[in-house]
């Protein structure tokens, strides 16, 4: 399985903002401001994967939002169908699928809303949340049996 | 137009993602699905306007932008013009030969809550339609003004309570009916009006790219759940948005030219009006009995828009 590296680091652009790089403070700021989402030349950002990039510390895929999460998702590789459900609804970029697989969750980015979860269609679910300091190992350990059909 | 594959969702998910996470729109929030939508769905070079709302608050918190194209705020009614004015600069420059990349496929693109588009946006966007520009409009309908703690607007259907339009011993919530901008926006003359929702992913990329391909002035009304001020678990945003379609509330369908009508979506069980209502905290007080009539006004005017929709198809007049 492949593994992507991440940038997310809480600080960035905020740090440069209070050290004093030179760039405005919000109480500064009277007419407007630009935000360059890169380093250099963007203009074929669309044939690139965040990988490829190279994303400034002004671009929001630097920060974290891990902090809001109460619960996680946690992935099970081995009954996911790669049917990418939780790829085009996850509201916050967070699943990592590349080459028509599903490679896991970005836990930078995730806010925790189980929205994954809700539309994973395997039996049982290949994304179960999980409070957030369970190891990744032991929820895995717990996950649960195939669910019968109800009885109608 | 350089459109991704949208086959199916495995083709899909090989796109490349233009809208970045770390945004703080809430947990489970439908705007951030459509807009990442909009942006995956082609490889073109997108220039964005976007009104005041959740959207723009959310995804340009200073000092971080999570927009990977070239993206602009002005204020809350102004998208419209924003896009229309950089479409008007771009074509003239374009035919001066001045741009830095003549042969570059750009598409112009607007995003304004409902609250920016049906009332105080609406002449922006009117005039911006009337001019003929070359763009593509955007509302993200949650049906309220949410940024700024869920005040009515004239998108808010009959029956639902708002901060400013409460339920109560006196109030069933709104009294009003919502306004029918896709009707609005269609007798305008634009070339392709649609509206769309993220649960149907197919219908709503499809719908997109030919918004994009479309020369002149197009228009799409998206349903975006809000389970701030829908109330409801945001795991459930497209599970709502399932009984928003599936009871016909929400109907998907596009206009063409003003007057082709083509129903995108249509349900194998068609649910009742009264099962999407009870899912959501804002019509919490519909089902006590002296508010029942409500409910079935509402569920008459569904059945009576969706007969409306498919004479209309019929018809194609
Ligand atoms: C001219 C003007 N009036 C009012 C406001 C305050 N305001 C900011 S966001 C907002 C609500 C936006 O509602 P909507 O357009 O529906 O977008 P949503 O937040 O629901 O996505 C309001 C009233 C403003 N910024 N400018
Ligand atoms: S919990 Fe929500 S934010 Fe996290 S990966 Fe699942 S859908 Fe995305
Ligand atoms: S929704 Fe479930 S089965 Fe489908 S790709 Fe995601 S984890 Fe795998
Ligand atoms: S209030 Fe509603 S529209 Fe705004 S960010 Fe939250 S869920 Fe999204
Ligand atoms: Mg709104």
């Amino acid at each position: 399985m492949q593994h992507l590296k991440l940038l997310a680091n809480d600080n960035r652009g905020l740090n440069e903002l209070e050290n004093g790089t030179g760039l405005m403070g919000w109480h500064e700021v009277t007419q407007g401001s630009i935000l360059p989402s890169f380093e250099g030349d963007a203009t074929h950002i669309a044939h690139l994967k965040s990988e490829e990039r190279s994303y400034s510390n002004f671009n929001s895929y630097t920060a974290t939002v891990a902090s809001w999460r109460v619960l996680k998702p946690v992935y099970n590789r081995d009954i996911c169908i790669d049917c990418q459900n939780c790829w085009v609804w996850c509201p916050d970029s967070s699943i990592l699928s590349r080459d028509k697989q599903m490679l896991g969750i970005d836990y930078d980015h995730c806010k925790g809303c189980s929205v994954c979860v809700e539309v994973c269609p395997t039996n049982p679910k290949s994304l179960i949340m999980f409070s957030e300091q369970t190891p990744l190992e032991d929820a895995l350990g717990q996950w649960p049996e195939k669910k019968k059909k109800e009885d109608k | 137009m350089a459109a991704t594959s949208i086959k199916n969702l495995k083709e899909f998910s090989t796109s490349n993602d233009r809208f970045e996470g770390a945004h703080t729109l809430c947990p489970g929030c439908a705007h951030s699905m459509i807009v990442r939508e909009l942006m995956n769905c082609t490889d073109d070079n997108l220039v964005i306007a976007t009104n005041t709302g959740c959207l723009e608050v959310s995804t340009a918190v200073y000092p971080f932008t999570s927009w990977d194209t070239s993206w602009i705020h002005i204020g809350f009614e102004n998208a419209a013009t924003a896009a229309s004015g950089a479409e008007a600069m771009y074509k003239a420059r374009k035919r001066k030969g001045s741009l830095k990349d003549n042969d570059a496929s750009v598409k112009f693109v607007a995003f304004g809550g409902d609250g920016s588009t049906y009332d105080i946006g609406f002449q922006w966007l009117s005039g911006a339609v009337e001019r003929g520009h070359d763009f593509t409009y955007i509302c993200l309908d949650n049906e309220n003004y949410a940024n700024t703690g869920g005040q009515r607007s004239s998108a808010t259907p009959i029956g639902a309570t708002t901060t400013t339009a409460q339920a109560g011993s006196h109030s069933y919530g709104k009294k009003e009916k919502k306004k029918d901008m896709i009707a609005i926006m269609a007798a305008h003359g634009a070339p392709y009006v649609a509206q769309l929702a993220p649960n149907k992913w197919k219908s709503m990329a499809k719908g997109f790219q030919k918004a994009l391909e479309t020369e002149g002035p197009c228009f799409i009304n998206t349903v975006s759940a809000c389970c701030t001020e829908w109330k409801f678990d945001p795991k459930d945003t497209i599970g709502i948005t399932d009984l928003a379609t599936d009871s016909l509330i929400f109907p998907i369908y596009e206009i063409i030219d003003g007057h082709e009508l083509n129903i995108l979506y249509r349900p194998k069980n068609v649910i009742k009006v009264e099962d999407y209502l009870a899912a959501q905290g804002r019509y919490k007080h519909l089902f006590k009995p002296e508010y029942k009539h409500v409910i079935e006004q509402i569920q008459k005017d569904v059945d009576k828009q969706w007969e409306m929709l498919q004479r209309r198809e019929e018809a194609r007049i």
